[in-house]
């Protein structure tokens, strides 16, 4: 499959003279469709005369699924197989191809693929349906009710012929304004467990073009020198011992001081050369503090009065009501800072055309961050800069950044030479885990009152910790009265029918650059919220299922899609029925819009050895466009939710990150998870989020089945392996 | 200085420094991109590819070290039925998302299936405990196996 990304290309015609039919919505949201590029609309369906259909998605693809998503909605409203659609990457144009939810910057993240563009790409299918059904009708001189189009061919009134015949007339056509969708009981193709992934061909034999495999005629690599000490500035640099490697070109001091720009003629070169480099560094402005100021900085803040009281509840009463309670359950949690690690390190490349257009060739997980950027920095219209959306070795996050700060590393080193040759800036695994962003560190801190018959009657719950969107484009959208919701979601929004709950929070200063962490501030609150529920179902004396049950039956929406997975995760792992020398814990969490329920079932102790023997999940999250991709998204966001608990944690000593490389920051490996059984809810609910809710609950679930075990060990710092347990 | 490869069936020749890893050698010299970059230093396995049929970090595999002996990468493992049948398993399971790991992990499982035509769970754990997937694909990636070694079977 060739993806030609570029807005031309993909908008001229198979081929010449051929005529397209462009189906999409145009300026004010309306279904819109025309014939040529010149047409004011953002097309997500082209369709050739030679019978081509071609969906064009706005949304990466980092494995998560949307390329064969999206691909699956054209193809079911215009009754195709699979196999009679194509796709291809949606250039970055933020008018066009906008992220309904991230206020005019196009993106990917938040689990907001298939919620974003269910209804848009629908639509646009079926509108195209209809304008080559009437085309049709009016070429043969009948009604188009009497017309059907089935696996690309259109048929009534005694006639047949192939779509791509009526492209021509079609796209002279007015698109309809509310075309008819689908019934849900008409879908073939939505919803069905056997509709392959596009992509797993090119991904099993070497094809797949990722940005990393991008090579232009006479390209340079650039790499970057960086001080060990965050916030270092390079004053000065030797490079007389880099000069004896082969293929280095030279070095030059980054405008922002941050680093130094190695350049050379291939990638060993310049890792080589990067070694060698003789770099000084002022570090009169450097951070100096360490993990353990930062970490005394966040229970600090616990220990005082929370900066704000995040429901506007009656905190004293609270505070009250915990104190009248029978019983108390506290404990103070402690999450480290972590990092994404996607599997392909950061990189990016960047040309320049005889035209003076400037082209990126980028695993772009949010286009419009570096498209702005760059026209900043090389002081262009955006429509003179093009970005060529390549498939993304993983991302979890990292590769949306709000200053795209490896796409401006790249354009900075590019400005540095005379432009006559592309450059691709190359980060090693180094880069990424030492000079990266990351997961903020957290605390939280709750007490829990329980009556003599063991009901809740007050929940105090303090988080701390740096914010991740203040200071960022996203602050207004995301940020009220003060408060960063990605601190507190998932806790303080909690669907627990819990009386007399308040939730306190306070910023704590920043530490280092923080970033959305696959399911961001759900990553800690699921972990808290769950685990208190579990401490306060023990101290209960009850089943902590059916203690959970009594806080979602209030008959809320969200309390009953939770109840619901809650009873079918349980019910398929056998919830109180575990094997002799086996011990179960659950969690289940909202986040995203999904529900999901996770039963973890290990085998021995934290002292002889914990082994996960086996997950089990159920998901609520809409329709599943794709039930097996969602399965997968489960297994993955499992996956790495356990992986990080068990053994990761990035930390700093004097300002500098102390962990290097994979053998510091080790992922989860195929043995850590014995199995995973993933089960999909039907529901006729509008399609949410999956490449993150699977990950919250599995951490608490893990937990809680540490703390079912004989020892009954609650582990509340992370990770876990340096908190008392170990992994068989 | 040009060196000679025995590299998927032909006979190459690259200007390489003989420190070089083969690593970059295959994705910078011969533009062979199926074989990744994601450590450098052994320990996610996304750069395997085998030497004399036994597969190996290339990350760590210095040009020098390489002689006579026939290299094969992801781009022609499909020419060995063990490497065929991965990869049909791989697709009938779809086993990827991002993808990014995939090759390594055909390219040992292939060693795998040669060494052992029909592993345990346990079996292909610890033989593939060196290749990272940070997607978590383990899963499938166990199912990948038996299902290839099924298919081999049939
Ligand atoms: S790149 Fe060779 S093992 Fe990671
Ligand atoms: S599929 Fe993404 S790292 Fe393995």
């Amino acid at each position: 499959m060739t993806l030609d990304t570029t807005r031309r290309g993909f908008l001229k015609g198979a081929a010449a003279g051929a005529a397209v039919l462009l189906v999409g919505t145009g300026p004010k949201g309306a279904v819109a469709a025309g014939h040529s590029a010149s047409t004011n609309l953002n097309p997500f369906v082209k369709i050739s005369s030679d019978g081509t259909v071609t969906a064009i998605v706005k949304h990466f693809e980092k494995g998560q699924g949307p390329a064969t998503g999206l691909t699956t909605l054209i193809a079911e409203e215009l009754g195709l197989r699979m196999d009679q659609v194509t796709y291809a990457f949606a250039p970055s144009n933020p008018e066009l191809y906008s992220n309904l939810f991230f206020g005019g910057f196009q993106g990917t993240g938040g689990s907001t693929a298939m919620a974003n563009s269910f209804m848009q790409y629908r639509t646009a299918g079926a509108a195209a349906r209809e304008m080559l059904l009437q085309a049709a009708a009016q070429a043969w001189g009948v009604d188009a009710s009497a017309l059907t189009l089935e696996e690309g061919v259109i048929k009534g009134a005694g006639q047949s012929a192939p779509l791509g015949d009526f492209v021509a007339a079609a796209a002279q056509l007015t698109a309809p304004e509310a075309p008819r969708l689908k019934d849900p009981s008409e879908f073939r193709l939505i919803g069905n467990p056997d509709v392959r992934r596009l992509d797993s061909a090119i991904k099993g034999n070497g094809e797949a073009k990722f940005a990393i495999d991008v090579f232009l005629p006479d390209q340079m690599i650039a790499m970057i020198a960086r001080p060990e000490q965050r916030g270092a500035l390079a004053t000065a640099f030797d490079d007389a011992e880099a000069k004896s490697v082969k293929g280095y070109i030279r070095a030059a001091i980054m405008p922002n001081k941050a680093g130094v720009v190695v350049y050379a003629e291939n990638t060993w070169a310049a890792m080589q050369a990067r070694d060698l480099l003789d770099v000084t560094w002022d570090v009169s402005a450097a951070e100096t503090r360490s993990s353990d100021q930062i970490e005394a900085e966040i229970r600090a803040a616990l220990d005082a009065e929370p900066v704000y009281n995040v429901n506007k509840t009656d905190m004293a009463a609270t505070k009250g009501a915990i104190e009248a309670a029978a019983q108390v359950v506290e404990e103070t949690f402690y999450f480290p800072l972590l990092a994404h690690a996607p599997m392909e390190p950061l990189n990016c490349t960047i040309e320049q055309t005889a035209e003076g257009k400037i082209i990126l060739h980028d695993g772009a997980q949010m286009p419009t961050g570096p498209h702005m950027a760059f026209a900043q920095i090389f002081q262009l219209p955006m429509e003179m800069i093009e970005i060529r959306t390549m498939l993304a070795g993983g991302s979890f996050g990292r590769r949306a950044t709000p200053t795209a700060d490896y796409q401006v590393e790249a354009a900075l080193a590019f400005v540095m030479t005379d432009r006559s040759r592309p450059v691709k800036l190359v980060w090693s695994r180094e880069d990424d885990l030492r000079s990266g962003y990351y997961r903020p560190a957290f605390g939280h801190k709750v007490r829990v009152g329980l009556d003599a018959e063991g009901q809740i009657v007050g929940w105090d719950h303090r988080i701390a910790g740096q914010s991740i969107m203040k200071g960022t484009p996203f602050e207004p959208m995301v940020v009220r009265d003060g408060i960063d919701h990605s601190s507190v979601e998932g806790a303080a929004d909690t669907p627990y029918a819990i009386p007399a709950a308040s939730f306190g929070l306070t910023d704590t200063a920043k530490a280092t650059e923080t970033l959305w962490w696959r399911a961001v501030g759900h990553t800690h609150t699921a972990y808290v919220m769950e685990v208190m529920m579990d401490m306060a179902a023990k101290a209960a004396g009850r089943d902590p299922m059916a203690f959970r049950m009594d806080y979602l039956s209030d008959g809320t929406a969200d309390q009953q899609r939770l109840a619901q997975v809650l009873k079918l995760a349980t019910e398929k792992a056998g919830w109180g029925n575990a094997p002799e020398g086996r011990a179960q814990g659950l969690a289940v969490h909202k986040s995203f819009g999904s529900f999901v329920a996770e039963v973890v079932e290990i085998s021995g102790t934290p002292e002889t050895g914990v082994r996960i023997e086996k997950v089990t999940c159920a998901v609520d999250c809409g329709i599943a466009v794709n039930p097996d991709i969602v399965k997968a998204q489960m297994e993955g966001g499992i996956g790495y939710g356990i992986g990080h608990v068990m053994r990761d944690q990035i930390t700093l000593t004097d300002g500098a990150v102390d962990q290097y490389n994979f053998p510091d920051y080790e992922p989860l490996r195929i043995g850590d998870i014995g199995q995973i059984d993933v089960h999909v809810v039907a529901s006729a609910e509008a399609p949410t989020g999956a490449g993150e809710p699977g990950t919250p609950p599995a951490a608490p679930a893990l937990a809680n089945a540490i703390a079912a075990s004989t020892t009954g060990l609650r582990v509340s710092a992370m990770p876990m392996e340096l908190n008392g347990v170990s992994f068989a | 200085m040009a060196i000679q490869l025995k590299l998927n069936g032909e006979n190459r020749s690259v200007e390489a420094d003989p420190g070089t890893p083969l690593l970059w050698v295959l994705r910078d010299e011969l533009q062979l991109t199926g074989t990744k970059f994601g450590c450098g230093v052994a320990s996610c396995g996304a750069c395997t590819v085998h030497m004399d049929g036994v597969p190996v970090r290339s990350c760590q595999t210095y040009l020098e070290d390489v002689g006579t002996a026939e290299i094969t990468t992801i781009e022609a493992i499909s020419e060995d039925r063990i490497g065929a049948a991965l990869q049909q398993a791989w697709v009938e399971l779809d086993v990827v998302q991002c993808g990014y790991c995939q090759s390594g992990q055909i390219m040992s499982a292939v060693g795998l299936l040669a060494d052992n035509p029909k592993p345990s769970a346990q079996d292909i754990d610890d033989y593939m405990a060196g290749n990272a997937c940070r997607c978590a694909t383990y899963q499938r990636i166990r199912a990948g196996i038996q299902r290839a070694a099924e298919i081999l079977e049939a």
